[in-house]
């Protein structure tokens, strides 16, 4: 790692700015705009990490998806280090270098027909991290060893469908890893996870993100693991950032009223059988 | 799924019991008719050692390049013979035989008669030669339209489908006049065009107007692939465009791209025959086509000669039968579902004849 990259590390930043996206729908002849974001502002900082919660439908995928350039923005900008991000060519690899994304499905994000090491050899290769086959062989051992998968030698020989849910999105957070990025969107990482190993993947990536200062921008409906985890809330209900603060203040003075609803709906353990009792009630009121 | 399959799987899952017994409960691991990832999710989360690569299998299971193999079925095993014995057939036997094209010979001489093996025909050709030459002839034109149509197929399908845009727009627009061209007038057309016409011509008017319907499928096969996570992942990982398409979208479309190649050669060499036997096939080589049109020229038909189209006309139908089996072995990879057709109809089969005999016995014991 050279200097400019180490200072990068601590100082640098991904600011997202006024970001818009239009959809455009069709139906029929007539063709209407969707607004899935809408103005859409917030800054991740090495080290920091910042939770962006909401429904199924908010935005919150669309905004992934436009950092991680697979989706152009209609209006606004992404900021690297206080420079516009490029669309295309060599602007863009840099930009990928440092800016890096997990997918929500480890069963639809790696190829069924390469095997592991090949999904962690190509980005080596691509932002030359390595060259010769030793060095290459070598780096991507030691991104296995990092994400947990042992012994990294036999697992790299493996294909997906060999793996478990949580290996495969241990492979997927390797692979985001292996340019050396700075950034990290995590869109859902574990919602398609068993519940069981969820915590086990997200303490992987808060190590991760220790021991190389990342700024991490956590996406996810759970308001749990949003306030465990990131130092940001930010709240978002039909494309716009309704709330937003630390995630203390969010989660336990919640401001707006879809906050509100939000934590209303989050299985308290207070209430624990309660339904149930509810159901048995009514059930003995029909009957009698 | 077929039945070693199933086999190899047990053999797997057994594999897994021993290796993860230690570990892991075993009954986490095998779930009897799960999937095996299934199992190791469970696995996953129940210990740590999950973590630190379990199950540690000695050996490794069946590969992904594996299951892109058809399986050893009924269908495939018959279409390969059929499709094999005729390639060796039209490799082999052109060395041994008489010359295709000489006319010293009686005309007309029933299978057997002065040394011809098939006879001959009307002005004196060697049936046995024409066959095994015309063999040679029509695959030529078969496997040669096969690879232009599965070129021509590949970029305007798949490129149209990866890039988008404006790029899909043009290489559709020029897809679909070409499969509203009638076909067959076009070809007659192309093919009158020359009065001396070379085989590789033929092959090349048939390969230009074969490919439009693989691309059209392949165009949605890779629009679907393109939106999937694993092609994303790789343009997030900075993959290039051409890279994208032939390492991780072509790989997936194999099977498929497969199956058009197969189902372009039986086109050309049925579409040569049809051409040939209107007189526009190709005026410098045998094909199994060519002899049709002489026989019928020759009417071969009212002279009782049916030593002179039945070869011909039975080898083009097996050839055609042959890779079709091949090609409904190949449908059953890319959808999964056929695998089970067969074995579910016999399985109706039996539970009617079951019921029958159920049906009948307890009518005797009323008797």
């Amino acid at each position: 790692m050279t200097d400019t990259d180490q200072r990068a590390r601590r100082t640098g930043s991904l600011e997202v700015k006024d970001l818009v996206k239009d959809f455009r729908v069709r139906s029929g002849m007539r063709s209407s705009k969707f607004r899935a974001v809408d103005h859409v502002s917030f800054t991740l900082e090495p080290g920091k990490t910042v939770a962006l919660v909401g429904e199924s439908g908010s935005g919150k995928s669309t905004v992934a998806r436009m950092i991680a350039k697979l989706e152009k923005p209609t209006s606004g900008e992404i900021l690297l280090d206080g420079e516009p991000s490029a669309a295309r060519g060599v602007a863009l690899m840099r930009y990928r270098n440092d800016v890096q994304m997990v997918f929500q499905d480890p069963f639809a994000s790696l190829n069924p027909f390469h095997t592991v090491g090949h999904h962690l050899e190509r980005p080596i290769k691509i932002h030359h991290r390595a060259s010769g086959r030793d060095a290459v062989e070598a780096e991507i051992e030691r991104l296995l060893e990092r994400v947990n998968l042992n012994p990294p030698r036999e697992m790299a020989d493996r294909r997906p469908h060999e793996l478990s849910g949580g290996q495969r999105q241990r492979v997927a957070s390797a692979r985001a890893l292996a340019p050396g990025a700075r950034f990290l969107i995590a869109d859902e990482p574990v919602s398609m996870l068993d519940v069981s190993i969820r915590l086990g993947l997200l303490n992987m990536f808060a190590r991760l993100q220790r021991e190389e200062n990342l700024g991490v921008l956590y996406i996810t409906h759970d308001l749990a693991t949003a306030r465990h985890f990131s130092d940001e809330i930010l709240v978002m209900y039909r494309g716009q950032v309704v709330e937003r603060g630390p995630s203390d203040r969010v989660i336990l003075d919640p401001q707006h009223a879809y906050t509100k609803t939000l934590l209303a709906a989050a299985p308290n353990p207070e209430n624990h059988g309660k339904l149930r009792e509810e159901v048995r009630a009514e059930l003995a009121r029909e009957n009698a | 799924m077929a039945e070693h399959e199933t086999t190899g799987e047990d053999v797997r899952e057994a594999h897994l019991v021993t290796a993860a017994a230690t570990t892991v409960d075993a009954a986490d691991v095998v779930v009897d008719g799960l999937p095996p990832d299934l199992p190791d999710a469970v696995g996953d989360g129940s210990l740590a050692a999950a973590v630190t690569g379990e199950p540690a299998t000695a050996e490794r299971p069946r590969s992904r390049r594996r299951d892109l193999m058809p399986s050893w079925s009924p269908k495939l095993v018959v279409g390969l013979v059929i499709t094999t014995v005729i390639v060796l057939f039209a490799i082999i036997v052109p060395f041994f035989t008489l010359d295709p094209n000489s006319t010293d010979y009686d005309g007309l001489l029933k299978p057997g008669e002065q040394g011809h093996l098939l006879g001959t025909s009307a002005i004196g050709n060697d049936i046995w030669a024409q066959l095994a030459h015309g063999a040679r002839g029509s695959l030529l034109i078969g496997v040669t339209v096969g690879v232009i149509a599965l070129a021509l197929s590949v970029v305007f399908g798949i490129f149209a489908g990866y890039l988008g845009g404006w790029a899909d727009e043009t290489l559709s627009l020029i897809t679909n006049i070409m499969l509203v061209i009638p076909a067959l007038p076009l070809t007659i057309v192309l093919a009158a065009y020359s009065s001396s016409r070379s085989m590789w011509l033929v092959a090349g008017v048939l390969g230009l107007t074969a490919w439009t319907g693989s691309a059209i499928v392949l165009r949605t096969q890779a629009r679907s692939l393109r939106a999937r996570d694993y092609v994303l992942a790789a343009r997030v990982a900075g993959e290039k465009s051409g890279r994208v398409i032939a390492v991780e979208i072509l790989p997936n479309l194999l099977p498929l791209v497969a199956a058009q190649f197969l189902f372009g050669v039986i086109f050309a060499i049925l579409g040569e025959a049809g051409l040939s036997y209107l007189g526009l096939g190709p005026t410098d080589a045998v094909t199994w086509g060519t002899m049709l049109y002489q026989a019928q020229q020759g009417s071969a038909l009212t002279l009782g000669a049916w030593w002179w189209f039945v070869p011909p006309g039975l080898l083009i139908a097996l050839l055609g039968c042959g890779l079709s089996l091949v090609n409904f072995a190949i449908d059953e990879i890319i959808n999964p579902k056929l695998r089970n057709v067969p074995k579910a109809t016999r399985r109706v089969r039996k539970a009617r004849k079951h019921e029958k005999h159920a049906a009948a016995t307890t009518e005797e014991a009323g008797a």
